[in-house]
């Protein structure tokens, strides 16, 4: 580990109260829940924050359930929990879908939806989902609840409208019609960032989001315009070359993103005709 | 900072941000535990919080508070599993070795070859080329599918001088210090630790 143990300090709140009124009163604090991803940086020592708060034990964060018309989950839903939810199989089923796909099962075991969320990767592969569901997400602080909707959520590469007191405490999902889909495209099937993923809603008015295509998750409207006016699939595969911005990395380029990009556009339609 | 490591109720004086892994290899001086990548891609340092397989170097002691942690030394020592990763040469180079184990010790009854990949994904190995550590699982899978999980006692050769291998070198380790209740368990192993140093070092030259 190359970040000196003894230079971090850790708060220990009991309730999410307790919480709330640190980040307040001592932030700003880095949130850990699964630590999956923070731990990563730690070991590198690539990350800049040196006091944490400890959200990991608070366990109501953790419940998932219907509310009303709504599949409410709470912000440590694990990967594990979400994928073995009947609630979230019934209601949202490419989360489910998605859920598996994350890392292995280790990491399914601690990684969370709001920690997903909250660290707010281009290649995150929940938020496609949430994306594509109209979510919208719960964010709390001492001050208050306030909720923003999803798709209005981040501002930038990793850069959330979040003020550093507020917390990530649910993300809320109105009802889901049409036929659901989800594709991740990655090196292989497990333990692998996604060169891009995408998930989909088949219904009168077609919804579409795509990962790591761009600085930030994103919504193709465009595309998804084109096809409910009956357009055909080549015009919304154009489209949506418009809408998406991807780049060389390590992981891949950007001219085989597109042209995966385009390809899952297709498949999508096609499976779910 | 307590927890149940194996059964048994551990205190640890340790920086509640210190990683599992970390308070596992130098304060309960279990060394089972290996570290890969220190990245959660590797699962060479996996171990069950209570009961669920999950990458050692990305927690902090802080959220195992109360949990039950299982190690690869929890895993009693000889288990159909280890029989099999023996039998079907599933352990070459050794050091994914005690993450396998443990991650497929979670498996639930009577896995399918698609469980088996599944429950093992988060597991990479350099050497076997996964095939053989594959047949082990479904090998031990079918010598316990009447226990439940994977991990009936059966006694065979290769086990004993596995354990006896794994005491020698781990006592070496516990020389230095006995700070904590496990270091007292092993008390009179760090004395035959230290008395028999030569065999030790015999083995390794092997």
């Amino acid at each position: 580990m190359r970040t000196a143990i003894s230079s971090l300090q850790l708060f220990q709140p009991r309730s999410l109260r307790d919480a709330l009124l640190m980040l307040r009163d001592d932030g700003p604090l880095v949130p850990l829940a699964g630590c999956t991803d923070v731990y990563v940086s730690l070991n590198f020592g690539t990350l800049a924050g040196t006091r944490f708060i400890n959200l990991w034990n608070l366990e109501h964060l953790r419940r998932i359930e219907r509310r009303g018309s709504s599949l409410v989950i709470g912000a440590l839903a694990t990967y594990s929990q979400i994928a073995r939810s009947r609630p979230v199989r019934t209601h949202l089923p490419m989360l489910v879908e998605a859920a598996r796909q994350v890392g292995g099962v280790q990491i399914q075991n601690r990684g969370t939806l709001g920690g997903n969320i909250a660290t707010g990767s281009p290649a995150g592969d929940s938020l496609p989902v949430l994306a594509a569901a109209d979510a919208v997400v719960v964010l709390r602080s001492a001050a208050g609840t306030r909720r923003v909707p999803f798709t209005s959520f981040y501002t930038g590469y990793r850069a959330t409208v979040m003020r550093p007191d507020e917390l990530i405490v649910a993300v809320e999902i109105p009802p889901v019609e049409g036929q659901q889909w989800f594709r991740k495209v990655g090196t292989r099937a497990a333990q692998a960032i996604s060169k891009v993923v995408m998930a989909a809603v088949r219904a009168r008015r077609p919804r579409i989001a795509l990962g790591s295509v761009a600085p930030t998750v994103v919504r193709a409207w465009k595309t998804e315009e084109a096809l409910a006016a009956g357009g055909p699939i080549a015009d919304a595969r154009a489209i949506l070359m418009t809408e998406i911005a991807p780049i060389d990395d390590l992981r891949s380029t950007a001219e085989y993103r597109q042209r995966v990009a385009g390809n899952l556009l297709e498949r999508f339609w096609v499976e779910t005709a | 900072m307590h927890f149940i490591l194996n059964g048994r109720r551990m205190n640890v004086k340790a920086h509640p941000m210190k990683r599992l892994l970390d308070v596992l290899r130098e304060d309960c001086r279990l060394t089972g535990t290996k570290e890969g990548c220190g990245e959660g891609e590797c699962g060479a340092c996996t171990v069950l919080v209570d009961g669920q397989p999950v990458n050692s170097c990305l927690i902090p002691v802080a959220q195992v508070r109360g949990a039950r942690v299982t190690t690869i030394e929890g895993l009693k020592g000889r288990t159909a599993l280890q029989e099999a990763f023996v039998t079907e040469g599933g352990a070459q180079c050794g050091i994914c070795t005690p993450g396998m184990i443990v991650a497929a010790s979670a498996l639930a009854p009577r896995p399918t070859a698609e469980d088996v990949r599944t429950g093992l994904a988060g597991n990479l190995c350099r050497c076997t080329g996964y095939s053989a550590i594959y047949r082990a699982v479904e090998r031990a899978s079918r010598r316990s599918s009447r226990r439940g999980r994977l991990q009936p006692a059966r006694k065979i050769p290769v086990a004993r001088d596995f354990s006896r291998a794994r005491k020698t070198v781990v006592a070496r380790d516990f020389s230095r210090a006995g700070k904590i209740d496990v270091a007292r368990d092993f008390s009179r192993a760090t004395k035959a630790g230290l008395k028999s140093g030569a065999t030790t070092d015999r083995k390794k030259k092997r």
